[in-house]
């Protein structure tokens, strides 16, 4: 059985369309990536799938429970955390946490081997409120708060938006240890950088579903010619790129910018166009795609 | 169970560790009891007058110090023409003003018919109308001290006696107004605001999706308020009776009784507001309008029901507001017994289950 089903799911917000005919298989116990910039219908596809909202047509099911028919028993079994930090702010951290279980009929001891790795980092700050923890901290009590009932599917919304560096490596971390567990993880992310974190990605984008794999996968499909490029005048060089006659596509990557080439590229050939720009310093080779060159791509298709 | 006191538990934090809530719940009370206690009142001692006393003889001094005896009135400038009357009414130094003639005892005595001009300021009417109440009964007492005339042969005497208030005080009118406008704020308004911050704050979301039922949601986040209603209510009542002499002729128990059907006949509008409103703002704007200002304007606290407009008179059938008043006068001043007060329990209570049956059909499973 599939962990999750998404049978041509559309939804409109009056004339918006959120999500346009999506279709997408999750495995039991995979860890599922949804990557997409903000706006493009990932949460409304959380939404629906955690019986939140209606969808205008097709179907979904959770652990093969139908989002709409069997949408208590769903409530049972699933996690949840929303993209916006959605804990009380004036409960304490364990206060929080007790909560969760209490209304989830179960207790904070029972489950406790399942948040242990997570809890234990806020777990000196169990007596200060939840409003005044700092974002890894709150994004840390959220997800134990939607692991406390030992849930067979967590669906994390943008789960890393707003964290430190640091913070996110770590989630990232212990969303590699539930996963080992046993526990079906679908998380969405506008960072590319996760997307390689996970087993399979969804790129989503104006809600349609552009490709469907795993990230390896997904990369090695990049097929154009793609260089890295840096000048002392950077804030020039996109124009000036955009006017050579062999570019495909150019986006900032980074510090560098990222340019695909209709056909393989004479690096003499861009630099002494470059050099009659004006620019110096110019650093220019080939490099390896990734998820963000991918998607970028798909994108302009 | 267990899920449930958990709720209760968590309200009871929230209603602790909110300042605004907090003030509102307790502060609210004794403010507005001691505001309409003490300030809104129509009872007046030491009203500000002139005297503008052209006679200067016996009779009119004698006059002046009958009105400043009673009380009611203070001489505060005795004026030599007219035009002062007028700009003493404009500086607002004076409510009433009042002219004795230059023939006064002459007239009095011999054309056994004197005139005296009371001037009052028309820009107040309540107060205006108040005042000349009082002058004009004391005028007629002083002519009857004054004129030695034998009594009629044959007369009828007025004997008045208002029953159930018989000092007329405002007080009797204002505590179960007061009351009634605590519960519905505390009730209606609170519930309506803590359902809308959980939706505000996407609390709801995750509740939503939780095993929880929608109506144990509801319930949980109701049932500290009811409490709290009820201890305001009592409150209310204790500092009537023993600050303002309010008396309770009736049964307390029917009283409280009383008192927690209209506290969930407004918990019932509350929660029917927070299933039409989405945030903070919109439950306090909606509460305000749809349930505090009829409240206070319609439901007969105010302004009496009968003088108003037909129109209104039917809105205000509507406003349960209005029926918990009429039960606590009932109970409170004429001693009634429930036997007496059927209908109007029964109309709180059809509302009641109606409110809350409407609002379960509008309470969302979802987010939309």
């Amino acid at each position: 059985m599939k962990a999750i089903t998404i049978d041509g799911i559309s939804k409109k917000y009056g004339k918006t369309q959120a999500l346009d005919q999506i279709n997408l298989e999750v495995e039991e116990g995979a860890l599922f990536g949804l990557i997409g910039p903000d706006g493009a219908g990932k949460t409304t596809l959380f939404r629906i799938l955690t019986t939140l909202l209606l969808a205008d047509t097709g179907q979904a099911s959770v652990t093969g429970l139908d989002v709409v028919k069997d949408y208590k028993e769903i409530r049972k079994t699933i996690g949840y955390m929303p993209g916006r930090f959605s804990l009380y702010q004036d409960l304490t951290v364990e206060e929080n946490l007790n909560f969760f279980a209490t209304i989830f009929g179960t207790t904070i001891e029972e489950n406790y081997d399942l948040v242990r790795d997570i809890y234990v980092q806020i777990e000196p700050f169990k007596n200060r409120r939840a409003g005044k923890l700092s974002g890894g901290m709150k994004q840390k009590l959220a997800l134990s708060c939607a692991l406390i009932h030992k849930p067979t599917v967590l669906f994390l919304d943008e789960p890393t938006t707003g964290v430190d560096v640091v913070s996110r490596q770590e989630f990232w971390e212990m969303l590699r240890k539930l996963k080992e567990k046993g526990i079906t993880i679908l998380v969405s992310t506008p960072y590319m950088d996760e997307a390689s974190l996970c087993d399979r990605i969804a790129l989503i984008q104006k809600g349609q579903l552009l490709s469907i794999d795993s990230p390896t996968n997904i990369i090695q499909q990049f097929s154009k010619p793609l260089y890295a490029v840096k000048t002392n005048l950077l804030h020039q060089l996109l124009g000036d790129l955009r006017t050579f006659p062999l570019t495909d596509t150019v986006f900032p990557f980074g510090e560098y910018l990222h340019l695909t080439t209709k056909q393989q590229l004479e690096e003499d050939q861009l630099t002494i166009f470059l050099q009659n720009k004006g620019h110096q310093k110019i650093q220019l080779h080939p490099t390896k795609a990734t998820i963000e060159d991918c998607f970028m791509e798909l994108m302009t298709n | 169970m267990k899920p449930f006191l958990a709720f209760v538990k968590k309200e009871i934090y929230h209603i602790l560790r909110d300042r605004r809530t907090l003030l509102i719940l307790f502060g609210m009370p004794i403010i507005q009891v001691l505001i309409f206690g003490y300030a809104v009142t129509n009872e007046f001692r030491g009203a500000s007058i002139a005297v503008l006393d052209q006679a200067q003889d016996e009779l009119s001094t004698d006059l002046q110090r009958h009105l400043v005896a009673s009380g009611h009135f203070a001489i505060i400038e005795q004026v030599d023409n007219v035009s002062d009357i007028e700009s003493a009414f404009q500086k607002g130094k004076i409510k009433m003003a009042v002219v004795i003639p230059p023939d006064f005892s002459q007239d009095f005595y011999h054309r056994k018919k004197a005139v005296v001009q009371v001037l009052s300021d028309g820009s107040d009417p309540n107060t205006a109308s108040t005042l000349l109440n009082y002058v004009t009964n004391m005028v007629n007492q002083f002519q009857v001290r004054k004129s030695q005339a034998p009594p009629l042969p044959l007369q009828i005497n007025i004997e008045s006696r208002l029953v159930y208030n018989p000092e007329l005080k405002s007080v009797y009118m204002f505590v179960p107004g007061v009351t009634a406008l605590i519960l519905m704020l505390v009730s209606a308004m609170m519930t309506a605001l803590t359902l809308a911050k959980e939706k505000e704050l996407g609390t709801m979301e995750l509740l939503l999706v939780s095993p929880l039922h929608p109506f144990l949601i509801i319930v949980g986040k109701v049932t500290p308020y009811v409490f709290l209603a009820l201890i305001n209510a009592i409150f209310i009542l204790a500092l009537g009776v023993f600050v303002f002499g309010v008396p309770i002729k009736g049964s307390l128990l029917l009283l409280l009784g009383l008192c927690l059907l209209f506290i969930l006949t407004a918990l019932a509008l509350g929660i029917l507001i927070s299933t039409k409103t989405d945030t903070q703002q919109a439950a306090m704007l909606t509460s305000l309008m749809m349930l505090m200002m009829p409240t206070m304007l319609l439901s007969g606290f105010i302004f009496p029901v009968e003088s108003m407009p037909r129109l209104l008179q039917w809105i205000s059938t509507i406003i349960p507001a209005k029926y918990f008043i009429i039960l606590l006068k009932d109970v409170m001043l004429k001693g009634s017994g429930i036997e007496l007060i059927l209908w109007e329990v029964m109309v709180l209570g059809i509302m009641t289950l109606f409110f809350l049956v409407v609002s379960l059909k509008n309470f969302k499973i979802r987010l939309a």
